[in-house]
């Protein structure tokens, strides 16, 4: 009892531990007051004022578009990757699933520095698109990396005996192997999408003057006060992925009944 | 078929040679390339970028965040393992709980998780102002701007890449292995250190590795909770790079690091084994 107890007891704390920060944020997007450390009762208007902000709404733009378009990219070449690393003899493709490794074993700030210099170096205009393309690097070992078990699941003969039964090649890929290996490629495209929401660090070394993501925007504010409203949007997105996963939960186990 | 097959790598293999390859390539060349009075770069072979970090200025740099980056790592080994274990070991429907609950805090901005230890650590913030009230101090002390609270926000950020690993080998291992081993005369310690530490080591190399990199060249926790006083290896680099101009100095501090980075990774291969791909 006791040692069930103390179990418990720890679990708990290191849970208070995770969220108290999250907590504090947000209760303090209901905060009436611009400062933090003082409660000055409740209100909603950081939420109304957050939608009117221009600046933050843009970067929550940028934001979003740019890790749809580079999960999207990531997915797209990542996958085409992984059935062409699969059909390659077992030295050649060990050798490129290390390399696949490599960048995601790499520091984020190396990565980020480097490719600063090869846009400065080849002349890309620093801005949106230069943050896509550094966001497609990062994001597309990990979409090789959740593709590819899944082609060695796949049974070997199932393209042969799509194409026996009459489908050309391309059907056979549309219609049975993909199918088959759409569960890794959607773990690649979340993931991707999730790591290209969060990053901080690569946008911020591969962005240009005037262009913000939700990250470089909350770090320039870091300095000077970070307003509530900030705290507003992050409840609305704590809140909604929430939801998302609870829903999720709720199927699953609707399922396994 | 096979060959047209494998022709689908052709792009990725371009991409990793343009965007992963080539920028390493540029970042090694400026790291030996000199430097005029006003920061251009010339492409004259030179190591005094190198000489330079070997300063005993920049050495205690790298010194520190070495000893941050180790400390922080054990700090997340020894809260992370029991935490692990407990989640292996509670019930199917609380253990997928418990999981979800570790992976959320993860998709809150890690700035602003970050920011928000400031408040909590400030003089009149959440923990100065608990310690007062159940008088166990009685005059708020300095957390904030401190190597400790560079350290809470790492341990903060990093604990689930420790916590997530040896999980997923705990939660696989055979309670057959434990059994056998109460049965066989161990008790609650042996067992422990010879039969379930063992088996969970891959798992504890993976969550090393997740957890000491990102340390390691950390600059926005340092940045943030340290305040101008912690300077680290990250921190540096952006300096380098995005204040001083100087790219030649800032390529061969990245060099270092991704010599370091080498190092850790063919020694951790080394033990990694199957853990490696426990992740994914």
């Amino acid at each position: 009892m006791v040692k069930k107890f103390g179990k418990w007891f720890y679990a708990g704390l290191i849970y208070v531990f995770m969220y108290l920060p999250i907590v504090v944020l947000i209760i303090y997007s209901f905060n009436d007051s611009r400062y933090r450390g003082n409660w000055e009762g409740f209100t909603l208007r950081w939420y109304a004022e957050l939608i009117k902000d221009r600046s933050i709404m843009d970067a929550l733009k940028n934001t979003i578009l740019i890790a749809v378009i580079s999960s999207f990219g990531a997915t797209v070449l990542g996958t085409m990757a992984a059935i062409g690393i699969f059909a390659m003899k077992p030295k050649v493709r060990n050798f490129m699933v290390d390399l696949t490794y490599l960048p995601v074993t790499y520091p984020e700030i190396v990565i980020g520095v480097s490719l600063l210099a090869l846009y400065v170096g080849i002349g890309l205009p620093l801005g949106f698109w230069s943050i896509v393309l550094s966001h497609i690097t990062f994001c597309v070992p990990f979409v090789v990396i959740a593709v590819l078990p899944k082609l060695y699941q796949l049974n070997p003969n199932l393209e042969e005996a799509a194409m026996d039964l009459g489908a050309t090649p391309s059907q056979a890929f549309w219609k049975v192997i993909l199918p088959e290996i759409m569960p890794g490629v959607m773990t690649g495209m979340l993931l991707s999408f999730t790591l290209s929401l969060d990053d901080f660090l690569i946008s911020f070394f591969t962005t240009g003057s005037g262009v913000n993501t939700l990250a470089i925007k909350i770090y320039s504010m870091t300095k000077v006060g970070v307003t509530p409203k900030i705290n507003a949007l992050t409840t609305i997105i704590f809140v909604t992925i929430l939801t998302l996963l609870l829903v999720i939960q709720g199927r699953e186990k609707k399922v396994e009944k | 078929m096979e060959k047209k097959k494998q022709g689908l790598a052709i792009p990725y293999i371009a991409w990793t040679v343009i965007f992963s390859i080539v920028p390493l390539i540029i970042i090694l060349v400026y790291s030996f390339c000199e430097r005029t009075p006003y920061g251009d770069i010339v492409f004259k072979f030179t190591t005094e970028n190198y000489v330079k970090f070997f300063q005993p200025i920049y050495l205690k740099v790298l010194w520190r965040s070495v000893v941050l980056a180790v400390s922080s790592t054990l700090a997340c080994l020894l809260i992370g393992y029991p935490m692990a274990w407990i989640i292996a070991r509670a019930g199917d429907r609380a253990r997928n709980f418990m999981v979800m609950l570790f992976v959320l805090p993860l998709w809150t901005n890690f700035l602003l998780r970050t920011y928000a230890w400031m408040g909590l650590l400030r003089e009149n913030g959440f923990f100065n102002q608990l310690l007062m009230a159940i008088g166990l101090i009685h005059q708020p002390l300095k957390m904030l701007y401190t190597d400790g609270a560079v350290m809470v926000g790492m341990v903060y950020n990093f604990l689930p890449f420790m916590v997530l690993p040896i999980y997923s080998v705990l939660v696989k291992m055979d309670q057959g292995h434990i059994d056998a081993a109460n049965d066989l005369g161990a008790d609650p310690k042996q067992t422990f250190l010879r039969v379930i530490l063992p088996l969970s080591f891959p798992g504890i190399v993976s969550g090393i590795i997740m957890v000491f990199m990102p340390a390691l060249s950390t600059f926005i926790i340092s940045d943030l909770l340290g305040g101008g006083q912690t300077m680290m290896l990250g921190n540096l680099i952006q300096n380098q790079f995005l204040s001083a101009r100087n790219w030649q100095f800032g390529s061969a501090i990245s060099s270092v690091m991704i010599v370091m980075v080498l190092i850790t990774t063919l020694i951790s291969g080394k033990y990694r084994g199957e853990g490696s791909e426990m992740l994914w």
